[in-house]
Parts: C-alpha cells; sequence; structure tokens
C-alpha cells in the first residue's frame, strides 16, 4: 500500500484554553473520504481549521507527501477546497460572479468547466441571480459547486449536507464520488450519513464520559 | 498578481451594486463642511484660515465610516476565510482592500474637497493645493484605517473602538496636510508638506500589510 498522501500526527488543539482534542493522528491515501463524526463540541470544525492552516495546533504536524505543510502555506492552501459552516458568498454578487470569482481569487480560471459544476448542481436556472435571494439551500448548492469548479486535490467540507433537499444531496454525493474516483481526497464534518463508503473518524465529546476527552477514535468503513 | 486584481475586482464591483454606501460617505463629508460657514458666518478671512483644517478633518471622519464594514462583510458572510485561503500572501489581500477602499472614498473626496473650499472663500491655488494634499493623503488613511478595522474585527462597538485606534495614528498626517494650505498662504510652498505626506504614505504601505494580515489571521482563528 502507498504511503499516505495526507498524514496527521499528534495533532492537539486548544480552544478557549480547553484541549478540543489531543494526539490525534491519522493518514489519509487517494480517493479516500474520512467522515468526522461526534457530537456538538467535539472538535470537527476545531479539526478542519487546524489542517486547513487557519488555526495553528496546539501540537502535532500535518504532512502532504511527506512534507510539512507549515513549510510551504502557499501551496497548501492552493491544494484546498474549503467549504465552511458559512457559505463563503457574496450576497450581492450573482452565482456566477461568485463562483467566477472564488475561482480567481485561488488564482485559476473556471473557463470551460463552469457550465458542469452549475450543471452539477442544478444551478444552471438560477446563475444570474443575486445570490441574497436564493434559499438557504440554494446557497449552499452554490458554495459545493464552488467546491467542484475549484479541481483542488483535498476537499475540507464542514456540514456540507446542511440545508440541502434530497436531490441537491444525491448530487452531492456524486460530485464527491467522481472527485475520490479521480484520485481527490476529503474529509467531511457531518452529523447525517454522508451515504459513500470512507473512513469514518469519531472525536471524543468531552461531555460524553465513556470516550477519554478529547481523544479520537477511528473505524474502517464497510468496504475500505 | 491575478488574485489581487480578482479581489479589487470583486470589491468595486460590491460597491457599484450599493452606490448608496459611498453616498452617505459623500454626503456626510459635504453636510459636516458646509456646517462651519453656516455656523460660524460670512466671516470670510476666518473661514478661508479654518478652511484646510476642517475639511481635512471632515474627510478624516468621513474615511473612517466607512472602514467599519472593510473586513466585517467578509467576516460575517465567510468569505474572510477564502481570502486567508487563498494560495497567495494575505498581505496583497489587504492592500488590495485598502486600495478598494481608497478608490471609492479617498479619491471622490480628494475630488469634492476643493469644490466645496469655494464655500469657505479659498483662493485658487488653496484650491489646488487642497486637492492635491488629499490625493497624497488620503492614502494613509485608508491603510491605517484598514489596520484598525482589521484590529477591531469581531469587537462590539468595533466602530468606537476603531475611530479611537485609527485617529491618533491619523494626526501627522492630518497636520501636514491641512499645514500645506497655511504655508502656502504664508507664501511658501507646498512642496515640503507634500513629499512629508507621501513618505507618510510609504511608510504606512510598507508597514500596514503585514499588520493588517497578522490582525485577520488572528480574527479567523
Amino acid at each position: 500500500m502507498a504511503p499516505p498522501l495526507l498524514e496527521v500526527t499528534g495533532l492537539a488543539c486548544r480552544r478557549g484554553g480547553r484541549m478540543v482534542f489531543d494526539r490525534l493522528s491519522f493518514g489519509l491515501g487517494e480517493g479516500q473520504l474520512l467522515a468526522l463524526t461526534g457530537r456538538n463540541g467535539s472538535g470537527k470544525t476545531s479539526l478542519l481549521r487546524a489542517l486547513a492552516g487557519l488555526t495553528p495546533p496546539e501540537a502535532g504536524t500535518v504532512a502532504w507527501q511527506g512534507e510539512d505543510i507549515a513549510r510551504d502555506r502557499e501551496s497548501w492552501r492552493g491544494r484546498l477546497a474549503w467549504l465552511g459552516h458559512l457559505d463563503g458568498l457574496k450576497g450581492d454578487l450573482s452565482v456566477i460572479e461568485n463562483l467566477l470569482t472564488a475561482e480567481r481569487l485561488r488564482g485559476g480560471e473556471a473557463g470551460d468547466r463552469l457550465d458542469g459544476a452549475l450543471l452539477a448542481f442544478d444551478l444552471t436556472a438560477l446563475a444570474a441571480r443575486e445570490v441574497r435571494t436564493l434559499s438557504a439551500g440554494q446557497r449552499r448548492r452554490t458554495a459545493l459547486a464552488r467546491i467542484v469548479l475549484s479541481q483542488a486535490p483535498l476537499w475540507l467540507l464542514d456540514e456540507p449536507l446542511n440545508a440541502l433537499d434530497a436531490p441537491a444531496q444525491a448530487a452531492f454525493r456524486a460530485a464527491l464520488q467522481i472527485h475520490l474516483s479521480a484520485g481527490g481526497l476529503a474529509i467531511a464534518a457531518t452529523h447525517a450519513e454522508l451515504g459513500i463508503e470512507g473512513r469514518s473518524l469519531e472525536l471524543g465529546s468531552t461531555l460524553s464520559s465513556t470516550s477519554p476527552p478529547g481523544g479520537g477514535e477511528e473505524h474502517d468503513g464497510d468496504v475500505a | 498578481m491575478s488574485g489581487f486584481t480578482a479581489l479589487l475586482t470583486r470589491d468595486l464591483r460590491l460597491v457599484l451594486r450599493r452606490p448608496g454606501d459611498v453616498g452617505v460617505v459623500l454626503a456626510f463629508f459635504v453636510v459636516a463642511t458646509v456646517l462651519f460657514p453656516l455656523g460660524i458666518g460670512p466671516e470670510t478671512n476666518l473661514l478661508a484660515r479654518i478652511a484646510a483644517g476642517v475639511l481635512w478633518c471632515a474627510a478624516l471622519f468621513a474615511a473612517l465610516l466607512s472602514l467599519e464594514r472593510l473586513f466585517a462583510a467578509d467576516y460575517e458572510d465567510g468569505t474572510l476565510d477564502l481570502l486567508l485561503l487563498a494560495p497567495w500572501p494575505l498581505e496583497l489581500a489587504a492592500l488590495a482592500k485598502c486600495l478598494a477602499h481608497w478608490i471609492v472614498t479617498g479619491l471622490p473626496l480628494s475630488l469634492l474637497a476643493p469644490v466645496l473650499g469655494i464655500a469657505f472663500g479659498l483662493d485658487g491655488p488653496s484650491l489646488l493645493a487642497l486637492g492635491a494634499t488629499l490625493l497624497v493623503g488620503t492614502p494613509t488613511l485608508s491603510l491605517i484605517g484598514g489596520l484598525a478595522a482589521a484590529l477591531t474585527l469581531g469587537a462590539r462597538k468595533s466602530g468606537a473602538l476603531l475611530a479611537l485606534l485609527a485617529l491618533p495614528l491619523c494626526v501627522p498626517t492630518l497636520i501636514f496636510g491641512a499645514g500645506a494650505i497655511e504655508a502656502l498662504a504664508a507664501g511658501e510652498g507646498i512642496v515640503t508638506h507634500v513629499a512629508i505626506l507621501a513618505a507618510l504614505a510609504l511608510v504606512a504601505l510598507a508597514t500596514t500589510p503585514w499588520a493588517i494580515a497578522a490582525a485577520l489571521r488572528q480574527a479567523g482563528e
């Protein structure tokens, strides 16, 4: 088996003076999905932010292809597609303008790929609408189209299914499946079932006495 | 550079979608300055003497008015995370935001001020000097104000805090900006004053983007 592309070693994160997780280690290889589960406040978002490099971890390292991401932050950020719990869209810009701007901010050009990304999330009819006139689910779909458009090898998704209806959830699964089959990686914090085979990592909640505080527990999915 | 232009274009386009926001700032500038001749009365000599100071102070306050939203809007809709995660230096993003702010406030204020100067009875050369000093001085206000906006990001009552942080740092620019018109009246040239204003702008340009980027990273944690 090839060494994992993404390797997390001994990661610890402190928020507001409290250890959210500690000594967290896992690896993720090409085409693999990692679902982060755990109760509210168990540190799913903190882990995603630490992986992205938005929050400096208390201890531990994140390495990509064997190289610590702290050594070259800019290349690392170029490999990420980030979906936070906020959609990251400008209400006064149209769907298309938002997607084109986000792609240019990543230093790329959407070009022909734009139509495909709009189509994947059934946004073609909404393309010219200003985002502030859209529903929460439609905004989430726009944000997901931004992720697809980025062509980044690693997707970091915080509750990607939020506000999505059944057809949109199916569209997300299809897009994620394509990303994974193309050798992409994805880490998604989620409460709902993602519906795609992959590994999952349960972050221990400090509220629960059965799991060690801040510790992590890893399960392998049904099919590796 | 493509990310820089993308951000600059985005911010300018957002302002165009809501021209009222800039309109309010310019209207505030006009109303605030016009109150002085109305309040003081038709004493042309006195008005001409205080004109530069009044216009400079009003321009400073007007620029501060719109600064509160400079990063707060991006912070609230999550696009700040996208800037923090863009694969190019955050310092350039900070610069692009300040440049966009200057284009929509500093630049129109500089062009508007000489027109208002007429109401104060300033003569031709003084009006030109006023416009020129504002053109060179307002970039400093946008940069320092940008730093204050980044530092107060997420704070309650950030508007008042922002003014408290930015105003003292803007004092040198204010002194040399308003001083230029007095120097002109005293028969000296304004070159020294403009040169000092330019130097202040360059110092701000060379330091604030790094400080803004650091403050934004802190806010993003």
